[in-house]
This record gives structure tokens, C-alpha cells and sequence, in this order.
């Protein structure tokens, strides 16, 4: 059943559960967040789709037009970030962090600049404009950077207080956002811990047969899966595993003690995103049979949203299919 | 004039007692490179010694004048610099690009105080230079921005993202100072990738441009004021050089973009720099 104790959406599994952007979320978490007067906001000619035009309305001294270059975008930010500022950069995540991955790099976090770098419309849920705008890398490249922070929250209001969150953590942080609406599993009572996870569902009684740990908005489809397995009688916890670095190791170690098998769910590349970071500590810590659910290295391509889940794999069914798989694989 | 004679003097012989000091650690540290540090021996005394107003013993005090270097692979002269102004002991300068050292093969901010930002991989020093401007500016501060650039390094694209930035905002708090020594690694720059009209191309993008002899300490004090009083527009002054300058067999080659001498070749270097090329004779000629 639903973890009570984190002020779920109770809606959730309602035929509309409410929706919202993540975009819109960090909209409204970065309007909150001008109120620190050392926040300033860059973008690099997206005002209006990365939603900071609220901060943009309200703070117009602090807000900065970088037209159509994310690499002085990025650098720019670095020099603000050494003197004092808390500047957020703000374009597509192909884009950012994907065209000016070195300036990261060098100017932001080898220089420990108080950046935090906002990757909007990432995934494939972007959905119509193609491959071409699907970030399906960006978390493989901002966790392979030393101190860099990065965080995947599942919905709006997550999305806004991970934003909030970011102003009081020092040094860089990559914040992941989505383009669509996509239904809201938290609420404003649900608690944000930065680098702390926390369970969504925990199927009623003492064992577990999978522990499935994922993050950002497929989380919705993680929720639906865990409640069709527990009609078949499968007992799963869906775990937020909203930041991936620094990573909530000793959750993920307890609860594949727990459940001794795991399935991760991401809307990323299988090849250095979530899955990977959990079974890099799993390897290491407490090795389970594990299943990836997420992008199988390839491109992806236009199309609405929730045919694009069921295409690449990453829809309800899927989560099932693996959880499945991984369990004939127990020991 | 705001030099006398006798400053003038000193800062020639501060210039030089510099490129000493990069011939000293180029050679102990074996790798790094040569011929850029040596020729804004001059820009850096005349920068440290002169223009900006910082406290070496204070190196993160708020009002400081910025000095942001953008080409990191010439910090050999920024480091005698900074040990030379009292930033740092002088005997550290000889850890030079070893383990455990301060002075990282390329410019570390948080490795050493006093170096104001991370450079190295080029094209991205302007653009930080502006972010420190733009928070000048944001909080009303006085201070004035300095940013060093190479020549070469114009042939990133981020560079001149940069420059339409500066220009559109009017950046007048901001002065880029370029390194014209016309060569790169792969050779000429205007073999490798044609720069010129250099100065026809910022004037374009919205600069105040100004021409100097970058070897001559009168003249680039000069643009540097210039540049503060103009308040309409960001300021460049492109300091010709000449690359290796003071070391005959380095002077305006390429090949010792890269290279650090050997010890043979550091003794030459080091004997032609303490007779100021031929100006003193010693006992041994």
C-alpha cells in the first residue's frame, strides 16, 4: 500500500490524479527561491518553456539573457557563482548539460561555483520533437563529474522543492526536469531530504519479494506496477530515489537485504543513469539479481508521451514483465 | 605621467627577474610551456605591480580588482607573479606541476589563493570574466575586471558568444586584455586559422579597441586607464608580442609554445635574460 507516512497523493491511483509539469514546479520553487537576493537566473534564449519568466517577472535585475549559447551560459554562471551568486542556468538538457558538458566541467564543478544547472524536457518524454531533444544521457554525464550533485525528482512538487533545496546546498547541482504533465504522486507535506530516499509503497506484511528503486515522473508507472503485482500476490516497495548523488547507498543496501531482488526504473539511458549507479553500490555491498527498466541504448523519436513509455519499454507492463524476470532469477 | 622613471625601471626589472623565474621552474618542473609566459612578462609586472588594486596577504579580500586568466597554459608567469607579489613563498614556485603541489600544471582556484578562477581548456575565461562583472554590477561593487586571453583561443566558438554578450551589455567594468603573439601550437595563427581583422571584429561586436606594444610597460599603463574611463563599452587592448621574448633561440618560435628548455638550453636562457640581452656584459664575455 501507499507509504502513509510521506503524505502521499492520495489520488494517485484515481483515474485523474492531478497533473503538472516538472518544468512548472521548478518554476514556482525558483520564484520562492528569488527571495534569497543572491539567486540570479540564465538562459540561453527559453524563458518561457523552462518556466523562468515567473522569476523573470518578479526579479528582472536578476535576470540574465544569454541568447542562444549554452557554453557562455554555463561559464558566465561560473564566474557569477565565484563571486558570491547562486545562479541557476536554464536550457534543454541535450543542450545543457550536453553541448557545454566541458565548461560544467572545468569553470563550474572543478571550480566549486555555487551553480546549479536546471536540464529541462529530459527523457523521451519530450515526446514530438524527437530524438533530437530527448536527453537520454544527461544523468551518465553529470554523475561521472567529481562534486557535482544530482537530483531526479518524480513530480511538480518535488521538482519544486528540490529547486528550493538546491539554494541552500552548497557547490554544483544538476537538476533534472521534464516537459509534460505527468501525475503527481507527492504532496506539499511530503518530506524533501536532500540524498535521503524514501519508500512511495510497501506491500502489507513481513517479506518483500522486490525492491523496485527508480526516479523521476515514471515513478507514476512504478506505483501502478507494485499495485497489479500485489493482486498477484508479489510483494514490492517502489522506492524515490530522487537524488542520485550523492546516493542514499544504505537504503538501497537494506532494502536489497530486504528483498533480495531489485528492478530499477528510469526514463534515461541503461547505460550510466540510475540502474547503473544502484548496481554500482549493490555490486559492491550486497549483489542481488537485478533487471534495468529504461532507454536500451537507442535514440528515441517523436511522439506523445505515454506512446512513447510503451514503445521503449518503460511503461506499467514492462515494470511487471522485469519484476517478473527478476524474480526467476532468485536465488 | 603616472610612472616615473625610477617605477618604470623597476617594473622592466620586475618583468624580467619574472621570466627568470619561468625559465627556473619550466626547467625543473620538465614539462609546460614556454614561449607565452615569457612574452607578457611585461603585462604581468605591469598588472600586479601597478594596476590592480589587491592585498597579496589578503588574497580573498571582497574589493579586489579581478585578473581572471583564460589561457591557464601561461600560468608559469602568473605564479612567479603572484610569488613575486607576495601571494606565496618563492621557493614553492620549484613544485611546479608536481604531486601534492599548489601549482597545478594549469590554474586551480581552489588549489592556490590568489588564482581567481580554473583555466585551461580555452575559449571560457571571458565568459567567466563576465559573470564576475555582471555580479560587480548586480551588487554595486567598484572593483574592475580583468580577463587575459590568448590569441589562438579565439578560434573557440564560446569565445565570441562571449564577446556579443559583453558588447550587448556594455560590460565597461570589464577589460580584456589579448596576448597577440601570432603563433599556436600547430603553428602561425594565421596559418592554422586566420584571427585577423582582429580588431575590425570586436569593434563590430560593440568593443573599444585598442592597439598596444604589449613590451612596452608606458603604453599598455596607458590603454589600461584608457579603458577604465570609457564607460559606454567593454575595453580590448591587444598586446603585440613577441612569443619567448628575452631568450633569443625561443623568440617568435612556435615550436616553443609547448616545450619547457633543458637544462643546457635553461642556462643559455638564463644567461642571455641576467645580461638583458646583451645590454650588460658580464666578466665571462
Amino acid at each position: 500500500m501507499l507509504n502513509l507516512e510521506i503524505y502521499p497523493n492520495h489520488k494517485i491511483f484515481d483515474k485523474d490524479p492531478g497533473q503538472e509539469a516538472l518544468r512548472d514546479g521548478y518554476g514556482k520553487g525558483l520564484l520562492e527561491a528569488g527571495k534569497e537576493r543572491n539567486v540570479v537566473v540564465l538562459t540561453a534564449d527559453l524563458e518561457e518553456s523552462t518556466r523562468c519568466q515567473w522569476f523573470k517577472k518578479v526579479y528582472p535585475e536578476r535576470f540574465i539573457e544569454c541568447g542562444v549559447a549554452e557554453q557562455n551560459m554555463a561559464a558566465i554562471a561560473a564566474g557569477l557563482g565565484i563571486s558570491g551568486k547562486i545562479p541557476f542556468i536554464n536550457s534543454y538538457a541535450t543542450f545543457s548539460p550536453g553541448r557545454n558538458w566541458e565548461q560544467i566541467r572545468t569553470t563550474i564543478a572543478y571550480n566549486d561555483a555555487n551553480v546549479k544547472i536546471a536540464g529541462h524536457h529530459a527523457g523521451i518524454s519530450t515526446g514530438p520533437d524527437g530524438a533530437t531533444h530527448q536527453a537520454i544521457e544527461d544523468i551518465a554525464l553529470m554523475r561521472s563529474i567529481p562534486n557535482m550533485k544530482v537530483v531526479v525528482p518524480c513530480d511538480a512538487e518535488e521538482a519544486r522543492k528540490a529547486t528550493l533545496a538546491s539554494v541552500f546546498i552548497w557547490g554544483p547541482v544538476y537538476l533534472r526536469l521534464a516537459r509534460e504533465k505527468t501525475p503527481l504522486l507527492t504532496t506539499p507535506e511530503t518530506p524533501f531530504v536532500f540524498g535521503k530516499s524514501y519508500p512511495l509503497w510497501i506491500s502489507k506484511g513481513k517479506t518483500l519479494d522486490v525492491a523496485i528503486i527508480g526516479a523521476g515522473p515514471l515513478l507514476y508507472n512504478a506505483l501502478l506496477a507494485a499495485k497489479e503485482l500485489e493482486n498477484q500476490k508479489i510483494k514490492s516497495v517502489v522506492i524515490n530515489l530522487h537524488t542520485i548523488k550523492p546516493l542514499d547507498k544504505k537504503a538501497i543496501v537494506d532494502w536489497a537485504k530486504k528483498a533480495k531482488a531489485v528492478v530499477t526504473v528510469e526514463e534515461h539511458n541503461v547505460l550510466g543513469g540510475v540502474g547503473s549507479a544502484v548496481a554500482e553500490v549493490l555490486a559492491q555491498e550486497y549483489p542481488v539479481p537485478m533487471e534495468f527498466v529504461g532507454i536500451k541504448d537507442v535514440f528515441g523519436q517523436s511522439g506523445k508521451i505515454y506512446e512513447l513509455w510503451k514503445k521503449y519499454h518503460l511503461d506499467v507492463k514492462d515494470i511487471i514483465l522485469a519484476t517478473k524476470k527478476v524474480l526467476k532469477r532468485k536465488l | 605621467m603616472l610612472l616615473s622613471y625610477h617605477r618604470l625601471k623597476e617594473l622592466y626589472k620586475t618583468a624580467n627577474r619574472l621570466r627568470e623565474d619561468v625559465i627556473e621552474m619550466l626547467t625543473e618542473a620538465g614539462s609546460g610551456h614556454s614561449a607565452g609566459p615569457l612574452g607578457m612578462a611585461e603585462v604581468f609586472a605591469a598588472m600586479y605591480f601597478f594596476i590592480l588594486n589587491h592585498r597579496p596577504k589578503e588574497p580573498s579580500w571582497p574589493q579586489r580588482d579581478r585578473l581572471i586568466l583564460s589561457n591557464g597554459h601561461i600560468c608559469p608567469i602568473l605564479y612567479a607573479t603572484l610569488a613575486r607579489a607576495g601571494y606565496f613563498p618563492l621557493k614553492e614556485l620549484k613544485t611546479l606541476r608536481k604531486l601534492g603541489s599548489r601549482l597545478q600544471g594549469h590554474p586551480h582556484r581552489k588549489s592556490l589563493s590568489g588564482v581567481e578562477t580554473t583555466s585551461g581548456p580555452l575559449g571560457s575565461g571571458l565568459s567567466q570574466a563576465i559573470g564576475v562583472a555582471l555580479a560587480a554590477r548586480l551588487d554595486g561593487a567598484r572593483y574592475h575586471t580583468y580577463v587575459i586571453m590568448s590569441d589562438g583561443e579565439h578560434q573557440e566558438g564560446n569565445v565570441w558568444e562571449a564577446v556579443m554578450f559583453a558588447g550587448k551589455n556594455r560590460l565597461s567594468n570589464l577589460t580584456a586584455i589579448i596576448d597577440r603573439n601570432n603563433i599556436q601550437i600547430d603553428g602561425y595563427t594565421e596559418d592554422v586559422m586566420p584571427l585577423e581583422p582582429l580588431r575590425d571584429k570586436y569593434q563590430a561586436f560593440g568593443w573599444n579597441v585598442i592597439d598596444v606594444n604589449g613590451h612596452d610597460i608606458e603604453e599598455f599603463v596607458a590603454a589600461v586607464l584608457e579603458a577604465k574611463a570609457v564607460y559606454e563599452k567593454p575595453t580590448v587592448i591587444i598586446a603585440h608580442t613577441i612569443p619567448g621574448k628575452g631568450v633569443s633561440f625561443m623568440e617568435q618560435k612556435y615550436q616553443w609554445h609547448g616545450i619547457p628548455p633543458t637544462k643546457e638550453q635553461a642556462k643559455e636562457a638564463l644567461r642571455q635574460l641576467r645580461r638583458l640581452g646583451g645590454k650588460i656584459k658580464s666578466e665571462h664575455d
